[in-house]
């Protein structure tokens, strides 16, 4: 039986060599994606402005405009609407009420509901939430402190494993992959909520991995070729690794795939954004932060060979065996 | 690497087998489960409300409230210990900035109030601390602070009683299978599936329960009561029946401890519901005693600061038991039947987070879970077979028994599946395969370098394994701070994520070097497809 490869042997595609150019789209993405979010902001869930969040399901596809205006009639508050999945599913989100009464949320709700059953034949709610301001205040602060935590942690784990140019650009990588992430969600408008916090760890979980791989054979191949370059040796680090790196982004890609297209609307916010990290991730595992490395002035070898001419005959070639 | 000894291949393939066995009861539905016998072991994974349909509830308690009543209860303590033989004539007796202070009327008898101040605090903790802090200032004002290990602590009690109020109360409900747990210092997660309407619930979680009967101050100017004003030794409360306020005498003939039970009942003239109280021995003879004293005025029953009713004495009641009626349903009465019951609240909690899903919504996200799933083991069994030949159905086999070891070990630390949960089992699919890429892309490799089968094998399960390690490590980090820092979903996946891990390096590295070597070891073969 012929095995399928999907990288054949010997490939040696020059990553390195385009780096600059790859450095400058790459920064020209990453302030995209801020001054999106910035210009923009997320659109955020009750989990993290407060509020209450009503899904209801209809019969047949409502009109947008229709639901609301029948919500806003009822005088509650701007509400914020969303058309989910298959189209007869709306997220309604409102403010909570000013109301310091602990049934004024139920009566709201309860209000909400029987308003859009009578205007809507055939209209059922199927969940709704609320989150208090100080609440979601709590949620952001954890959310934001668990991200950054786990960029920190892993760089100093990095850094203590190997020299501190790994820890450096795997952390500079990672942030990049986060800032997409969230470049991602204001751009399209798609609710970012506490199960997106959870995306984006789980971003940094996959991105790391897959820096950890190519850093690991970086590293292996550091003390194995003294004398070669640090552009080349990225290069073929890189190319080494990559039938691995192509074969596991598709599979979970697979994986992640069928979830999107068969995992309800609930979780496909949650499932782009990892698809989009696993993507994003793989790209700086080669040009954030491999290629930072060169950037950053690691070295192979023992320091006094800094200035040691790489000669291409050191390379007893695993490519040529 | 050949040399796989007979006891590790055993050890191996029962721990597994093990495994396999315990992550079968989460396939089978409780109905049948429950038909087991009862020695069977039957750990299954709990599905979380966002899959099973429910009801969410963050209670928050307020803590300034507990350290509130703290300093009351410290006020009337130092009150009746100080009127206590020998006697020490205090005044001035005030609650200012969270501290308690008074004046001790004759200098001389300052040593005497410290004795007697000694007692009412405790040590707390190991460091010998106090709850309370005692200071005298300009030689006759005593000023008692409280500490924060004593604040704590007191908060802590509270709370685990409160937790323990909440889950009686719920249970009073009826058939619901309800989990309440404490959070963070100060706030109770109660989660309850199937509730689809927790307005019932809520009413019933947001009542202190405080009950105390007092006599109804006759004496009050209606001018005043308007105003809010009572006179000495009274105080304001509204009155539910009517809507206009009471007064009442400051202190309570009869309070919520003496109480043995409250039911909703009916009254026998009218029919209308109300709930009868019952007394233990001394709140009845404390009782019968008022009410002989008293006969003709009447007496208030207040819950929650707030007069339900307030009937007029007839005659001394004698049996230890009361009846309220004040304008109550079946429903109302029911459950301030149940909140009496079920004790008071030692702090008031307010709801400050909810969130209530069908169960409709609920099973579909479940099926479209199941289904996603299986695709994507499918499509990762595909891919590897035809990409790795034999290496690839090992690597199948390692991926099926960790998705089993996950459930066996989620079901075995009654760990609740959510939607975001999984998702972190298909991404633990996902990432499942690459540590067997990772080792057969190194196997690879050193073939195309020359190297024997035997050594090729070897040196890539020794290479891989140093770089799956620092892989899983620095991605554990992740999982574990998710686990630390996050709340609710962030939780459930954290929970999968940092399970698939440590199962996944066990099957995908230990598991099938195991499969490799027996086969190797039997075949001997010259060539490997990988």
């Amino acid at each position: 039986m012929r095995l399928l490869k999907l990288i054949p042997d010997n490939t040696n595609i020059g990553f390195v060599r385009i780096r600059h150019i790859a450095f400058a789209v790459t920064l020209l993405l990453t302030i995209a994606a801020v001054a999106i979010v910035g210009i923009r902001g997320l659109n955020m869930g009750v989990d993290f402005v407060g509020g209450v969040s009503i899904e209801e399901k209809f019969a047949t596809t409502p009109h947008l405009d229709e639901v609301r205006s029948t919500v806003n009639r009822l005088g509650l508050g701007e509400a914020t609407l969303q058309q989910l999945g298959g189209k007869n599913t709306v997220t309604i989100r409102m403010p909570l009420p000013e109301s310091n009464d602990p049934g004024a949320v139920d009566q709201m709700v309860e209000r909400v509901k029987t308003e859009l059953a009578s205007k809507f034949p055939g209209a059922t709610f199927s969940n709704y939430s609320t989150v208090s301001g100080k609440v979601s205040d709590e949620l952001i602060r954890n959310g934001v402190l668990a991200v950054v935590l786990a960029i920190v942690g892993i760089a100093i784990f990095s850094w203590l494993r190997y020299e501190w140019q790994f820890g450096v650009s795997t952390a500079v990588a990672i942030l990049h992959d986060v800032l997409m992430t969230l470049g991602f969600f204001a751009l399209t408008w798609m609710v970012f909520d506490l199960n997106i916090v959870a995306a984006v760890l789980t971003i940094i979980g996959y991105s790391i991995n897959d820096k950890m791989v190519i850093d690991d054979r970086i590293r292996e191949n550091m003390r194995k070729y003294r004398k070669m370059g640090m552009a080349e040796l990225i290069d073929l680090s890189v190319n080494e690794t990559l039938p691995r790196t192509v074969m596991t982004s598709l599979t979970i890609l697979l994986a992640l795939g069928s979830l999107l297209l068969f995992g309800g609307h609930v979780l496909r916010s949650f499932t782009a954004a990892m698809m989009l990290g696993v993507i994003v991730g793989t790209y700086s595992s080669i040009y954030v932060s491999s290629s930072l490395l060169i950037t950053l002035g690691l070295k192979p070898g023992p320091r006094e060979e800094k200035s040691s001419v790489a000669s291409n005959a050191e390379r007893v070639g695993p490519r040529e065996g | 690497m050949l040399d796989f000894p007979r006891w590790k291949v055993l050890t191996i393939s029962a721990f597994l087998a093990i495994m396999v066995l315990l992550a079968v009861p989460s396939f089978v539905p409780k109905t049948v489960r429950d038909t087991w016998p009862s020695w069977v072991p039957k750990p299954a994974i709990n599905l979380g409300l966002d899959l099973a349909g429910g009801s969410y509830l963050l209670l928050e308690a307020d803590t300034k409230d507990v350290a509130q009543s703290r300093l009351e209860q410290m006020r009337e303590q130092v009150r009746s210990e100080m009127r206590r033989d020998p006697r020490v004539e205090v005044g001035d007796i005030s609650i200012q900035g969270g501290k308690l202070s008074f004046m001790v009327r004759d200098p001389a008898k300052v040593d005497a109030a410290r004795e007697k101040l000694l007692p009412l605090t405790t040590g707390v903790g190991t460091t010998g601390q106090r709850d309370w802090e005692i200071a005298v200032v300009d030689s006759t004002r005593f000023v008692l602070t409280p500490t924060g290990a004593g604040v704590n602590q007191a908060i802590e009690t509270a709370m685990n009683d409160a937790r323990e109020v909440v889950d009686r109360r719920i249970n009073a409900l009826g058939t619901l299978e309800p989990t309440v747990v404490r959070e963070g210092s100060n706030r109770i997660v109660v989660q309850v599936p199937g509730l689809q309407d927790p307005t019932a619930l809520k009413n019933l979680l947001g009542k202190t329960a405080k009950l105390a009967f007092h006599l109804v101050d006759t004496n009050a100017n209606p001018a005043d009561l308007a105003r809010g004003i009572a006179p000495a030794g009274s105080i304001v409360l509204p009155y539910s029946e009517t809507g206009s306020p009471i007064a009442v005498q400051r202190t309570a003939m009869i309070t919520g401890d003496m109480l043995v039970n409250a039911s909703q009942s009916y009254d026998p003239q009218s029919g209308a519901p109300g709930v009868t109280l019952q007394l233990d021995g001394a709140g009845s003879r404390r009782f019968a005693k008022v009410t002989q004293e008293n006969s003709g005025k009447p007496f208030a029953i207040v819950v929650d600061n707030v007069v339900i009713s307030a009937p007029r004495i007839n005659e001394p009641i004698l049996g230890g038991s009361a009846v309220i009626n004040g304008g109550f349903t079946v429903e109302s009465a029911n459950q301030l039947a149940i909140a009496l019951r079920s004790g008071k609240l030692p702090v008031a909690l307010k709801v400050v987070q909810e969130s209530t899903v069908s169960p409709e919504l609920g099973a579909d996200s479940i099926k479209a879970g199941i289904t996603a799933s299986v695709i994507a083991i499918v499509a990762v069994i595909a891919f590897m077979v035809l990409t790795y030949g034999r290496f690839g159905i090992y690597a199948t086999f390692a991926v099926t028994l960790n998705v089993l070891v996950i459930l066996a070990v989620m079901g075995m630390l009654t760990a609740t599946l959510t939607l975001p949960g999984i998702a972190g089992f298909v991404l633990t699919i996902g990432t499942a395969v690459d540590a067997n890429v990772l080792i057969n892309e190194r196997i690879r490799e050193e073939r195309r370098r020359g190297r024997s089968v035997t050594q090729s094998v070897e040196l890539g399960y020794k290479e891989a394994s140093r770089t799956i390690f620092e892989a899983n490590v620095t991605h554990a980090i992740a999982g574990v701070i998710m686990l630390i820092l996050g709340s609710g979903p962030v939780r459930g996946f954290a929970v999968v994520l940092l399970i698939g891990i440590a199962s996944s390096v066990f099957t995908a590295v230990v598991f099938t070097r195991m499969l490799v070597s027996l086969w190797i070891r039997r075949n001997r073969p010259s060539e490997i497809h990988i």
